[in-house]
């Protein structure tokens, strides 16, 4: 099953490569991470999505508690919660297509950053079955570049993780 | 007025005096100049020169295993740094409480390949508990603190401080903090009461109890509570090659170690009782074999653990319980005495009937020599055994040696028993012995080992010469890497590759070169004699080669991958 991860870390030196290193060790699975400073620069948040059964799971957030930089892990599948990825990308876009894409990318609410006479630079935002489906949407042929950040997650409603 | 500026080198000095730190191991290069410099000027700490980095690592983790103190040991930068990883590993899987101080570049000359440097904190990162890079002479008190507080709350374990020279160099006041308070680190304590009354209550409707355990009431100092407990609740008691020493082996209510090469009735009696209690032990491979064949319909399973992800990660458990075995235990014989209900003595009796009739196999018995015969090792632990009043505190290096020391000499104390459990590092033998003699001087220590694991660290002849450790060497050489040569002959058609030990030093000689008294016996009537003869030379280190019978094998075992009642016994081959 795959399973959102939100970390509270202390933002110091070595910190990600600890979360890292845990994961590559111990063969577990990382599909998305992102990590930036918090609100309060002491510390970092840290959004891991990853798979596995519910055992692993379970070891994946023991190991990550015993982490000494480590200050709270949550599994934000474990209750509703918001998900959000951005991705940026770069899609061929010239003669017949340039229309057809310019639609798709109004259909998924996405946003066109970047023009030339024959490509768009689109950004979109969603979580990330969303971002999978522009692109299964979208002409193969047509992409030539992505780039997306992992998702990052937060609880709904009065959920808050906090120290 | 202005405080007093001290060097990082001073501070790192005036640290270890607050810690009350004795010993240092350690071994000097560029990186640590200044630290040493402040070493040779001060009078609060004996430093002690080993012969190899590694030796250093292993003699402040016997130090501490065998007191309750914290070993340190002090490495330079670079290869000083990768020699000790090896001793680093070994405590960090034994969860032994230690700091590691290392040398590293200065700051400015980190990142650029520097002469001598490596990324210390990368390379040690996944067998630490913790380490930290100090780029600032300011945070250096501070993180001393944190160190020696995190290595020895918790589950304990390793902790390394990693100090550019110029950071022992640079100046600033001194202040060692008072107390440390961590927002990320706050290891949980008592024990959730709800979970012990539950667990309380299956140990006393229990019909099969059984208690497993490990080197966690060793760690923490439990085995008074362990031993209370036990004997309220009438069961049998088992321990884990770590946890040997925690209950009293000549306890009646004592079954013997279990696992691979435990005994059949521990082992059978895991798998038979209706409750088991597993305190401070891990469930790990050599101990429980393939956790399928361990399942058993029915079985409760409570298990007490510092660690939450020692719970449930190899075998799931009914009744999980963390916090520190002393309290939980402490706990758990209050309520027991408050209890109206009691053990139920008629289903014990008949627990112990069953036991008894596995006992009856009598599964440590080995064929005795005749006194002009060949030695057999397992004898000469017995005699060891005998010779030492059975209160020696006796190190091991790895293989079939270990575990004859483990099944032949019944540790009725903790910290007795010093080997390595997790790793299995051979050459932990004599660096063991020497960490455990200048933690307690008075007391004899004797390092049973095979003449493979000796020649791993054997440089530290040496350095027992300098600081007169007049440890026993029991070297039990039976002319092959014996426990290899053991799984060859059982599992790979007689095919011995690469396990016999060719072109052996005289260890006789080899002893006497080094200043120390080598002794040969070959015949098993001589053992007894020689054993006493060595204990005698009380100031002297004694280095006695056993020439033993080279066929004898460990048994019982479990063959990898099989359940723990699954064993080979001697009588069955």
């Amino acid at each position: 099953m795959r399973h959102i991860l939100s970390i509270l870390i202390e933002n110091e030196a070595g910190a990600l490569a600890r979360v890292v290193g845990l994961f590559a060790a111990r063969a577990y699975n990382i599909d998305s991470l992102s990590v930036a400073t918090t609100e309060d620069t002491t510390m970092s948040r840290m959004t891991i999505v990853t798979h596995g059964s519910d055992d692993v799971i379970e070891q994946i957030t023991k190991q990550l508690n015993k982490l000494i930089e480590v200050v709270k892990v949550v599994d934000l599948t474990d209750g509703n919660h918001i998900e959000r990825e951005l991705m940026l990308v770069k899609v061929r876009a010239a003669g017949k297509d340039r229309d057809e894409m310019k639609r798709m990318v109004d259909i998924f609410r996405g946003r066109i950053l970047d023009v030339t006479d024959k490509s768009y630079t689109i950004e979109l935002t969603g979580d990330s079955d969303k971002l999978d489906a522009f692109i299964a949407a979208i002409e193969p042929g047509t992409i030539l570049e992505t780039v997306r950040t992992g998702a990052s997650g937060i609880g709904r409603g009065e959920r808050i993780l906090k120290i | 007025m202005s405080q007093q500026q001290l060097s990082g080198a001073e501070i790192l000095i005036r640290c270890l005096a607050e810690e009350k730190v004795e010993f240092v191991f350690g071994y000097p290069g560029g990186a640590v100049l200044n630290i040493y410099d402040e070493i040779f000027k001060q009078d609060k700490f004996k430093h002690v020169l080993v012969r190899h980095e590694q030796a250093a690592v292993h003699a402040a983790d016997a130090y501490s295993r065998s007191s309750q103190k914290i070993g340190v040991c002090l490495v330079t930068s670079g290869p000083g740094v990768t020699n000790a990883v090896t001793g680093i590993a070994t405590a960090y899987m034994d969860s032994i409480p230690m700091v590691v101080i290392s040398g590293q570049v200065p700051t400015h000359a980190i990142g650029q390949d520097a002469f001598q440097e490596c990324d210390t904190v990368g390379i040690t990162r996944p067998c630490v508990k913790h380490n930290f890079l100090v780029k600032d002479v300011k945070d250096l008190a501070a993180t001393l603190k944190k160190a020696f507080y995190i290595a020895s709350t918790g589950r304990p374990g390793p902790v390394l401080v990693d100090i550019p020279k110029d950071v022992t160099a640079n100046k600033c006041a001194f202040e060692y903090p008072k107390e440390i308070t961590m927002r990320s680190y706050n290891p949980s304590g008592k024990g959730h009461s709800g979970q012990i009354k539950k667990a309380v209550q299956l140990l006393l409707e229990a019909k099969r109890p059984m208690i497993y355990a490990g080197g966690g009431v060793v760690l923490n100092d439990a085995s008074v509570q362990l031993t209370k407990l036990v004997r309220m609740l009438g069961s049998p008691c088992t321990n884990t090659l770590m946890g040997l020493g925690g209950f009293p082996a000549s306890d009646p209510q004592f079954v013997g170690m279990l696992g691979m090469h435990g005994t059949y009735e521990a082992n059978m009696a895991m798998q038979d009782c209706d409750v088991l209690l597993a305190v401070g032990a891990r469930f790990d491979d050599r101990v429980i074999g393939n956790p399928g064949h361990f399942f058993r319909d029915g079985r409760k399973i409570i298990h007490i653990d510092i660690d939450p992800s020692s719970i449930s990660k190899r075998v799931k458990v009914d009744v999980p319980i963390v916090g520190y075995v002393r309290d939980v235990l402490d706990e758990m014989i209050s309520q027991i005495h408050a209890s109206e209900k009691k053990p139920d003595a008629a289903a014990l009796t008949s627990w112990w009937t069953t036991i008894k009739g596995w006992q009856s196999k009598k599964c440590l018995n080995f064929k005795p020599s005749k006194p002009d015969g060949r030695i057999k090792p397992q004898a000469v632990v017995q005699a060891l055994w005998k010779a030492t009043g059975g209160d020696a505190i006796i190190t091991s290096d790895v293989g079939q040696h270990q575990m004859w020391a483990a099944q032949y000499y019944p540790f009725d104390k903790p910290r007795r028993w010093i080997n390595s459990g997790g790793l299995g590092t051979m050459g932990v033998g004599i660096p063991y012995a020497m960490g455990a003699q200048l933690a307690n001087p008075d007391a004899t220590v004797a390092c049973i080992t095979g003449e493979g694991s000796v020649q791993m660290c054997i440089q530290e002849l040496s350095t027992c010469k300098q600081y007169h450790i007049p440890m026993k060497i029991i070297n039990l050489n039976n002319r092959s890497l014996g426990m290899v040569r053991q799984w060859q002959e059982f599992f790979y058609g007689n095919r011995y590759a690469e396990s016999y030990m060719d072109a052996l030093p005289d260890f006789v000689k080899l002893a006497e070169a080094y200043g120390h008294v080598g002794m040969k016996i070959e015949k098993a009537g001589d053992v007894d004699g020689a054993l006493r003869e060595a204990l005698a030379l009380k100031d002297r280190l004694v280095f006695m080669v056993f020439i033993t019978d080279e066929t004898e094998n460990v048994f019982p075992m479990i063959p990898g991958g099989k359940g723990l009642s699954e064993m080979i016994l001697a009588e069955e081959l």
